[in-house]
């Protein structure tokens, strides 16, 4: 099967979900070949690093692709998928990834499936999935068509073999004009504290349930020289500031103890914190995802449970 | 102005529910069922704009026992509601449902939530934008109406956002956060059962998927710390002893 990977980039540098699916093409491409599309204002700079893993690298140029859009990133990809068929697009599943999944997909009038884990090519496509934010797995076959589009979850293939093909750069004007017009790209908001970088993270969920019993965690990190991060709802409802967001939407942290409370682990926050240390969860529910990264689990209830600890680290203190 | 919402009555894990014995899907009656929560905040988006200039807000819903939800909605203020009584979980089934049944409809703007609690898929919205040939957003953060254009902040990964800017009409999915959802009255919970649920019945193509098997993933890793709540916590701080970290 032809397999052709789209690989995305902000602010001059590759993410690096765009190796990941040439790992994973590299895997599962039998006797076709791994393609590598980018698009871009200058995209044969990423063109030689993304040749590394690929067969064949088509570096897709026009000042008017300098930002991303789904409209005119799938006009022209769609230039580009004429040839063998049946015909495989893999894409990261990041949110433009998602919206450039979609586009194609209809316009190509293929199956599409989001956050895949692993595919496999055999008499057509079959996928593996997580449903449930992390907490059930599925396997699933995709009805035969001309083309599939598969959206990858990040750092699932990290690691796939150099194979060195070549690249080449060519220069496509979209004949549509973008109804969605890009303003700005807005960086991360700073705080004071940089949770990527610091040692110990007490990482709260929506299992505190009330902003009141924050009061408890931040003593908690205090007594232990971290300080307080949190899921994604945390932050939605105000109980912390954007800049203390673990997950792909909030940043990756990995530090020497990261103790989540109340945390039942959304695959988008797992993501952000996995690669963390040392990873001990406190909750209630046994089938917490949570458990599943975690070296140490504590099942039960973190109103009983923190309370004792914080009066135990008060002793050890005085 | 004409919005539509598109709301799903989506399905929650309990410790006791099962998968069914063919291990293709779950035991129905051992779930529990919800209005999605990415959707009650697209919901309110809605009922915002309603609430400022006049808007007629039409909720479109696809499932055989998605009622409940649908009439959630209308007590949360919701004009219309549209019920499509077919269960799939295949995207471009549930899109193309939906697209049959609100295509001839004059409307500004669709709205949806980033994706669903149960599938996680965050594809019906995207599709059906290109079904009906609209441009769209997804994972939206914030929405203002400047005239026939909206400007939205969309989420990226890492903490970064876009900022772009797009005509009316178009289809937006919201992600959690954008606002804080509204509860019903007891007072409107009561009008909204007299409303009406208008059935639309559509059946889609064939699947584009077929479901093999659902499992539970592999072994769980982490090591339990077991005993009373007194026991555990002294077992967790000899254990940051013996690591270094206190």
């Amino acid at each position: 099967m032809e397999i052709f990977t789209i690989a995305e980039h902000r602010k001059g540098e590759l993410n690096p979900v765009s190796f990941e699916l040439l790992n994973l093409s590299n895997l599962i491409k039998g006797d076709g070949k791994s393609n590598a599309i980018v698009i871009g204002n200058n995209a044969r700079v990423f063109a030689e690093q993304l040749a590394k893993y690929a067969d064949k690298v088509l570096a897709i140029e026009d000042e008017a692709l300098e930002n991303y859009s789904p409209e005119l990133y799938s006009n022209v990809i769609l230039q580009v998928l004429k040839g063998d068929k049946p015909t495989l697009v893999l894409i990261g599943n990041t949110t433009s990834g998602i919206e450039l999944a979609a586009c194609l997909a209809v316009k190509l009038n293929s199956p599409v499936q989001s956050d895949v884990v692993n595919a496999e090519i055999s008499d057509g496509i079959s996928i593996s999935k997580y449903i449930c934010q992390g907490k059930v797995m599925v396997d699933m076959k995709l009805r035969n068509s001309e083309f599939y589009v598969l959206l990858v979850r990040q750092g699932v293939f990290k690691n796939g073999p150099e194979i060195r093909g070549n690249f080449e750069v060519i220069s496509i004007k979209s004949s549509t004009v973008p109804r969605r017009k890009f303003i700005k790209l807005i960086e991360p908001e700073s705080g004071e504290v940089d949770i990527s970088k610091e040692d110990i993270l007490i990482t709260v969920g929506r299992g505190l349930k009330d902003s009141s019993n924050m009061v408890i965690i931040e003593e908690l990190a205090k007594l232990l020289g971290g300080v307080v991060a949190g899921t994604r709802p945390t932050i939605d409802y105000g109980w912390l500031p954007k800049d203390r967001q673990v997950g792909t939407s909030g940043k990756t942290v990995t530090p020497k103890l990261y103790l989540g409370i109340g945390i039942s682990g959304a695959s988008q926050h797992v993501m952000g914190m996995k690669d963390s240390e040392l990873i001990i969860a406190i909750n209630k529910d046994p089938t917490a995802p949570i458990f599943e990264v975690a070296e140490y689990g504590i099942i039960g209830d973190i109103f009983d449970i923190v309370p004792k600890v914080i009066d135990k680290l008060r002793q050890i203190k005085r | 102005m004409k919005i539509v919402v598109l709301v799903k009555h989506t399905f929650v894990l309990e410790p006791g529910s099962t998968i069914s014995t063919n291990g293709k899907s779950f035991e129905k009656q051992t779930l529990v069922y919800e209005m999605n929560e990415w959707d009650r905040y697209a919901l309110e988006e809605a009922i915002k704009v309603k609430e400022r200039k006049s808007a007629e807000v039409i909720v479109v819903s696809v499932g055989k026992d998605c009622d409940d939800t649908l009439r959630r909605c209308l007590a949360l203020g919701a004009d219309r509601a549209i019920k499509i009584p077919y269960d799939s979980v295949d995207s471009w089934q549930i899109a193309e449902a939906i697209y049959m049944s609100i295509k001839s409809e004059r409307l500004d703007l669709v709205l949806a939530g980033f994706q669903s609690q149960d599938l996680n898929n965050g594809l019906v919205g995207p599709i059906l934008a290109g079904m009906l040939r609209l441009p769209y957003v997804i994972a939206a953060i914030s929405i203002e109406f400047e005239g026939e254009e909206v400007k939205v902040r969309r989420e990226l990964e890492g903490g970064f956002q876009e900022e772009v800017r797009l005509p009316l009409p178009c289809l937006l999915t919201v992600q959690t956060g954008i606002n804080q959802p509204r509860y019903a009255s007891v007072r409107n919970i009561l009008r909204a059962k007299a409303k009406e649920i208008n059935e639309s019945p559509i059946i889609p193509k064939s699947s584009t998927v077929e479901i093999e098997k659902i499992y539970l993933p592999a072994v769980k890793k982490a090591k339990r710390i077991e005993g009373s709540a007194e026991e555990v916590s002294s077992k967790l701080i000899a254990l940051l002893k013996e690591r270094g970290l206190l």
